[in-house]
């Protein structure tokens, strides 16, 4: 377990350089002028080149200089130093007020995720071949198959606008049943995918040798199932909602963006929209770490979660 | 009626049934296997039986249907895809197959219990096996915990695992595949079984390991007064440890002997080829023979005598005539037209 | 988005097991299968139709996607229009015809590029294995690692030339270098288990050369998996498209694309829905065309998961 552990976190780390250094260089390398590639389109005035040029220490240069300014880079990231935005405004404050709502957000769509799709999936998994099974897994692929930037708005058309059951936009300060029509969208593809990847898991451990053996030993079906079967096929699938919590942390950005909800998500749409470089490369960064971090979460969770991983 | 087949109670019953006062009987049992490409007749009336403290073997080819009995014994196969249109199995005068599955399941483990090839797929993954041990006398006999866990680390004892007090926390991904057998041995002797059936228990193991497992089940059969169904492919393993042995081919039984008869004269072409297909130290620089061409599709069983295509004695009587079960003294059955001959050795 | 790949891989990697057991030809009884599904035919004639719209959207419509007059603003059906004209006084109908190329344009090619590095790293990896497969299965882990969204936002805000085949190119190039993971995956083992197949044994004994034996016996059989995953992932890169375009990092105007045109019905949708739903409805039925295609083909190789 702790060798296990210890590789993990090493390997976490390696990832963590690995991807900030491609997020880096993939924001500053090649020509052009650098100031402008984060400014964009609008004009930047000489008191904002002044401070992205001390900020990114744009004054050195060549491959000696990109490596300062990287190691730089990292170091403010962890001090979570993350810099003004182009509107002036701390990117750390910005993040601070932003956060919650996102997470709010992220637990209401697992929730989702978890209650429908994972019962579903158990169900659909032990009566494989039923009319319930073909019902989800036809349901399941036309829900991976809209993309959000579909199922977003038209939700929000048809269950805000035109059939006002929920808040069409969530506003400043948006209390949970507000968030709850964007968590939905949110967690639908989540959903989708825990119901199929329950539905193949359960149905996979019902064949399971370890099945016939709990039968042999003259075991009910109800606690074969409930007991052997499900702590078996919701290792995989809690593996999977891990990751999704972090996937759903860093991927609200259409959702948040679509229901006007002032998550990180939201902050990057707009950062986005407005050209705000500063901004977007400070938020991608926290939410490549957040990524990162949760599955490292993921995979200790799994190690407790299934012995043959935590004895190596 | 978990008490219905109570040890003492049961040696009664058996004694005043009308059935022979058999242990455990299999009769004319049909199973198949209906898939959408087709239907497998894997059992084709099928009959044997078990009487207490004896071990019967059952020896057989892949696909013979040796295990697809065991399993219809205890009730454990999955039906669909499984279909048993015909049969009986009788044990102590009751027949299982009509039993409620509630009844059913009382009778796994606690009258008759299995062991398998491989534990470690047989085991789950993911409990510890003091605790898979346990969950049985827990579950079934209301232990509690400490109880459960104390009975278990004595069963681990009773089947010579060492420091089991200290392994009982342990996964089965932890033990050696000799020991993980044994775990499996434990919990099938948790609720002190009449019967035992050990599906090839030593199959998935290492040839040293193999006589180590073979010994203690011998041992243990012995010492708990158990009956014992060897199910295995291996004729090698069957001569110190069975009574009687039945040979299957494409789910039918073609010859059912005691041991020493039947290693002296075989009474069918199919067990002749199999002990002539076993090194002999005695019959040192003789070519080893085999039997030639593959077990049957079960889809397509061949006509008359399912084995003639592979019978260097097959003629014209084989291919069109199923030979019916002959008696041939001494309990002895074959089910070959030429019976006689191939006993006799004049063939 | 890169989820439909995840259970892909799931599914495709838990059915693989023991092509023993099937006796006849494994692509005939696909086929057959294949043929009995309604959802493989209903997917493969969107696929179809898309397609055909793609390459000759004058077929569909005869009304320039281009011709806008404010005057039109969001009126209704008429003049060959039969969904009406958005807010800026286009032809609704001929945009979302005319959205079919450059949607069809980014996922063929992704796929394409996706489909030949993902060919290259999986089975270098998985034939070769030991420190080649160590390093690349790591190559793999960090590039799996990167969130796809956010990475292709950062790449592409560094791409601020408007001209419409730049930035075609650079989204496929980003899609391309993020999205190979899955199928390199899926490649890395089936290779793998085709390597262990005793006729592939055979072959290298009778002297087969490392490239003849990859190309001439492992590779087809790795085939069938590699083209689910592709067809899935083709779906996947479409909307990923949509998705940056929606964002205004993807694709931009003058290029028709179905992501800007949700962006902008999605503006002025309490005025009017139409110029919403439409694209949106298009860009939902390519995407799920290919997914039902790629999962159909799948079931058919792989009856166990039925």
């Amino acid at each position: 377990m702790f060798r296990y552990l210890v590789r993990r976190l090493l390997q976490m780390v390696l990832a963590f350089f690995g991807t900030t250094l491609i997020v880096y260089a993939l924001m500053f390398a090649g020509q052009g002028d650098p100031i402008q590639a984060l400014a964009g389109e609008r004009p930047v005035s000489e008191a904002q080149r002044a401070y992205l040029t001390e900020k990114f220490h744009l004054d050195q240069t060549g491959v000696g200089g990109f490596f300062y300014r990287y190691v730089d880079y990292v170091g403010n990231l962890l001090r979570g130093d993350l810099g003004d935005s182009l509107t002036g405004r701390k990117i750390s404050d910005m993040l601070a007020q932003a956060w919650p709502v996102t997470v709010k957000l992220a637990i209401i769509g697992l929730l989702v995720a978890i209650l429908v799709g994972v019962t579903a999936g158990i169900i659909a998994g032990l009566r494989r071949g039923g009319i319930f099974d073909n019902a989800t897994l036809a349901l399941t692929l036309l829900v991976l198959g809209i993309p959000t930037i579909v199922l977003a708005p038209l939700a929000q058309y048809f269950l805000g606008v035109k059939l006002p059951l929920f808040p069409p936009t969530a506003g400043s300060e948006p209390s949970i049943y507000a968030l709850l029509l964007p968590g939905i969208v949110l967690g639908s593809l989540s959903l989708a995918t825990a119901l199929r990847l329950t539905r193949t898991s359960v149905a996979e451990n019902l064949r399971s040798d370890y099945v016939r053996t709990a039968k042999a030993k003259g075991l009910p079906i109800r606690r074969i199932v409930s007991v052997h079967v499900l702590r078996n096929s919701l290792i995989p699938v809690i593996t999977f909602l891990g990751v999704e919590l972090g996937n759903l942390m860093s991927g609200a950005i259409i959702t948040e963006g679509v229901f006007n909800i002032p998550g990180v998500g939201f902050n990057l749409f707009r950062g986005i929209k407005t050209e705000d470089g500063p901004l977007v490369v400070g938020l991608v960064s926290v939410l490549v770490v957040v990524y990162l971090v949760s599955n490292l979460v993921v995979d200790v969770l799994y190690a407790v979660l299934d012995p043959r991983i935590r004895y190596e | 009626m978990s008490d219905q087949f109570g040890r003492q109670g049961a040696v009664a019953t058996a004694a005043a049934g009308g059935d022979g006062g058999h242990l455990l009987e299999v009769r004319d049992l049909f199973v198949e296997f209906r898939t959408r490409d087709g239907v497998a007749k894997v059992i084709n009336g099928v009959s044997y039986h078990l009487d207490a403290g004896e071990t019967l073997a059952v020896l057989g080819e892949s696909g013979s249907g040796k295990s697809v009995t065991a399993q219809a014994i205890m009730g454990i196969l999955d039906m669909p895809p499984a279909v048993i249109p015909g049969g009986q199995i009788l044990y102590r005068g009751t027949d299982l197959l009509k039993l409620p599955e509630e009844e059913r399941r009382k009778v796994r483990g606690k009258q008759i219990s299995m062991i398998f090839q491989d534990a470690l797929s047989a085991l789950n993954p993911v409990f510890p096996v003091g605790w898979q041990i346990g969950e049985m006398l827990r579950l079934r006999e209301g232990l509690s915990r400490a109880q459960a866990k104390r009975r278990a680390i004595e069963l681990m004892e009773l089947v010579k695992i060492p420091a089991a007090k200290q392994r009982i926390g342990d996964y089965p991904h932890q033990f050696s595949g000799g020991m993980r057998q044994r775990v499996m041995i434990a919990m099938s002797l948790a609720l002190d079984p009449a019967v035992l059936i050990a599906d090839e228990p030593t199959t998935a193991l290492d040839v040293t390991v193999q006589a180590q497992i073979m010994d203690l089940l011998g041992e243990l059969r012995r010492d708990l007064d158990m009956a014992m169904i060897l199910i295995t492919h291996d004729l090698g393993v069957v001569a110190d440890v069975a009574d009687r042995i039945a040979v299957m081919y494409a789910g039918r039984i073609v010859e059912h002997a005691d041991v020493h008869s039947l290693y002296e004269a075989p009474a069918h072409p199919y067990t002749k080829g199999l002990l002539e297909s076993i090194p002999r130290l005695d019959h040192k620089g003789q070519r080893l023979t085999t039997i030639k061409g593959l077990p049957p599709n079960l889809m397509r069983i061949p006509s008359g005598c399912p084995f003639h295509p592979r019978c260097p004695y097959a003629r014209q009587e084989c291919v069109d005539v199923v030979p019916a079960v002959r008696s041939l003294g001494d309990g002895r059955t074959s089910a070959c037209h030429l019976a006689q001959e191939v006993l006799d050795g004049r063939i | 988005m890169s989820e439909l790949e995840t259970v892909a891989a799931a599914e495709m990697s838990g059915g693989k097991a023991d092509p023993a057991a099937r006796p006849r030809s494994l692509a005939g009884d696909a086929w057959r299968d294949l043929r009995r599904n309604p959802i493989f035919w209903i997917s493969l004639v969107l696929v179809l139709a898309v397609t055909a719209m793609a390459a000759f959207p004058g077929l569909f419509t005869s009304n320039d996607p281009h011709d806008c007059t404010l005057a039109r603003q969001h009126a209704g059906p008429g003049g060959g229009a039969p969904f009406g004209y958005d807010f800026q006084g286009c032809d609704i109908y001929a945009r979302s015809v005319f959205g079919a190329r450059a949607s069809l344009l980014v996922g063929a090619f992704s796929a394409l590029v996706t489909g030949l590095i993902a060919i290259t790293v999986g089975m270098l990896a998985g034939y070769f294995g030991r420190w080649i497969d160590a390093a690349l299965s790591r190559v793999i882990d960090v590039v799996l690692g990167i969130p796809l969204l956010l990475a292709a936002i950062v790449m592409l805000k560094r791409i601020s030339s408007d001209s419409p085949n730049v930035r075609i190119i650079a989204v496929i190039f980003v899609l391309s270098i993020l999205g190979w993971t899955t199928a390199a995956r899926v490649i890395r083992s089936s290779v793998i288990s085709a390597k262990q197949q005793d006729y592939v044994a055979a072959a290298r004994m009778l002297g087969a050369g490392n490239g003849r034996t990859m190309w001439r016996h492992i590779l087809p059989n790795s085939l069938a998996p590699v083209i689910v995953v592709l067809t899935i992932a083709l779906g996947s890169f479409i909307a990923a498209e949509a998705t940056l375009s929606f964002l205004g990092i993807g694709l931009r105007a003058p290029t028709i694309s179905w992501g800007i045109d949700i962006d902008a019905g999605r503006t002025h949708m309490r005025e009017s829905a139409i110029p919403l739903v439409v694209p949106s409805t298009f860009l939902a039925l390519t995407v799920l065309a290919f997914i039902m295609l790629g999962d159909a083909i799948r079931d058919a190789f792989d009856p166990k998961l039925r």
